[in-house]
């Protein structure tokens, strides 16, 4: 537990020191969200219909870039070596870089929420602290598979090409661009066992129904599910002896 | 510690490494005399921070006996009772001097204010709010023996500590490692300069992944009937050839 909080804040002082990813990270979904916005000026209804999906996909692409990369580092740097050579165990490790993203997940989720329902004009039927809480399950995600990719990378070139590689799919089937009802029966059986399918079924059902809570945080375990999968298989990759 | 432990913090016995598909260390046997400071003494690439990663547990295929402090290495209970000081630096570039140390002491349960007093003994207390990244090569290699120091280690082993340093640090942190060694501590320091051995109460003579000598420096000048560590290292060299 010791080695969580410490590793957490040690994270978390990593991003302090680095002023303008924070300014990036909460920044940057909040100007997408208003250009995502203005897109459909005349067509309000598509933005209530593609805009809420948006709130889920952020935290996916911000915390697997910033986890990819900074495991990397861990990796390539020595330091893991180090941290490994220390008691502090791996899933002590992994503990502290969840709840370092995490917090950041959810501020950056309010931040987007309130904006979207605030000054955009976003009409939420369900409950706003599910879709937060829903933000930081796929930010959960987005560390397993960065620390998956950062597995298999060998420099920061390499491991932000697996963005467009595991990311950018389940952006095509996750029924942002076409319902996934509408899909064909392959692209439907791949769409259903990509994670993020669930976290934007989730907040659909927040976003168009009042009554559906119990569906969204179904979507959120299975989101959590396959976050936790991957940040355990993670976890096998993090080796204390090596080569 | 019991048995030949009390004698050896650390021993191996026909030690092996294989790195992909080469072998670089060859069935290695030796001890490190428990409160002793040994020197691992050779040319750089002959396979000396092999063996220590092997020692702290992190290096893979690993055959042949290893004891450390009565124990596999790596265990879980080994990883509190040993500081290792990497050569590659091995700290975070954005955070600063002591936010590091304040994480590694953290992480090694070190007790309170010990940042501040391992930070007095490596002479970096007026560098500790610096970032790390803005540090010299000198600094850098000063922060990695810093975490290493930290926690109560019984066994330090320290790659390369004084690579880079001017003579006078030098010559302190040397002070500084016969001091931990005198409050029981087992020092294995490395180091690619024959001159650093004289400093050793034991060295280990290491080429090509062999070992050429355990000895006293003194005990190496005479039986090779040399001056110094350079000449005798040449002088078995040359009987090995």
């Amino acid at each position: 537990m010791r080695g969580t909080a410490a590793t957490a804040r040690r994270v978390l002082l990593q991003l302090r020191h680095d002023p303008r990813t924070i300014g990036l990270l909460l920044g940057v979904p909040a100007v997408l969200m208003t250009i995502f916005r203005f897109v459909f000026q005349h067509e309000h209804a598509q933005f209530e219909l593609a805009g809420p999906a948006l709130m889920v996909l952020f935290p996916l692409f911000t915390m697997f870039l910033v986890s990819s990369v900074a495991l990397l580092r861990e990796r390539t740097s020595g330091t893991l070596e180090r941290l490994l050579s220390t008691p502090l165990s791996r899933i002590s490790l992994l503990g502290g870089y969840a709840l370092a993203f995490t917090s950041l997940a959810i501020v950056q989720a309010g931040v987007v929420t309130a904006l979207s329902l605030g000054a955009l004009g976003l009409n939420l039927a369900g409950s706003t602290a599910l879709v937060v809480l829903l933000a930081a399950a796929v930010a959960l995600l987005g560390l397993g598979l960065g620390l998956l990719a950062s597995a298999f990378a060998r420099s920061e070139f390499q491991v932000v090409q697996f963005f467009p590689a595991t990311i950018l799919p389940q952006l095509l089937l996750c029924g942002l661009l076409v319902p996934r009802a509408h899909m064909g029966a392959v692209l439907h059986a791949v769409s259903d066992v990509l994670p993020m399918s669930y976290a934007v079924d989730g907040i659909h059902h927040l976003s168009r129904q009042s009554d559906a809570s119990s569906a969204a945080v179904g979507d959120m375990a299975i989101v959590l599910a396959y976050a936790l999968g991957a940040i355990l298989l993670g976890a096998l990759t993090l080796r204390r002896r090596t080569d | 510690m019991q048995g030949s432990a009390a004698e050896h913090a650390v021993s191996a016995r026909a030690l092996s490494v294989t790195r992909g598909k080469r072998e670089v260390l060859h069935g290695i046997t030796f001890g490190l005399p428990a409160g002793r400071i040994t020197g691992l003494i050779g040319p750089s690439g002959c396979g000396k921070t092999t063996l220590m990663r092997a020692i702290v547990g992190v290096q893979r295929n690993v055959s042949g006996e290893l004891r450390v402090l009565g124990l596999a290495p790596g265990s879980a209970e080994l990883r509190r009772s040993i500081g290792y000081g990497t050569q590659s630096m091995a700290a975070y570039e954005d955070l600063s001097v002591r936010e590091n140390l304040d994480y590694f002491a953290a992480l090694a349960g070190s007790p309170r204010g010990q940042t501040d007093a391992v930070l007095a003994r490596v002479e970096l207390r007026d560098s500790a709010a610096q970032l790390v990244r803005s540090l010299s090569g000198g600094q850098r290699s000063r922060v990695s023996l810093a975490i290493a120091l930290l926690g109560e280690p019984r066994l330090l082993v320290l790659d390369e500590p004084t690579v880079g340093l001017d003579p006078l640090l030098r010559e302190r942190l040397w002070r500084e490692f016969r001091s931990l060694a005198g409050a029981g501590a087992t020092l294995l320091v490395s180091s690619h300069v024959m001159d650093e051995a004289e400093r050793c109460d034991e060295v280990l003579l290491v080429r090509d992944g062999r070992l050429l000598a355990q000895a006293s420096p003194g005990e190496l000048a005479r039986r090779t009937g040399t001056e110094n560590l350079e000449q005798a290292f040449l002088r078995l060299v040359e009987h090995e050839a």
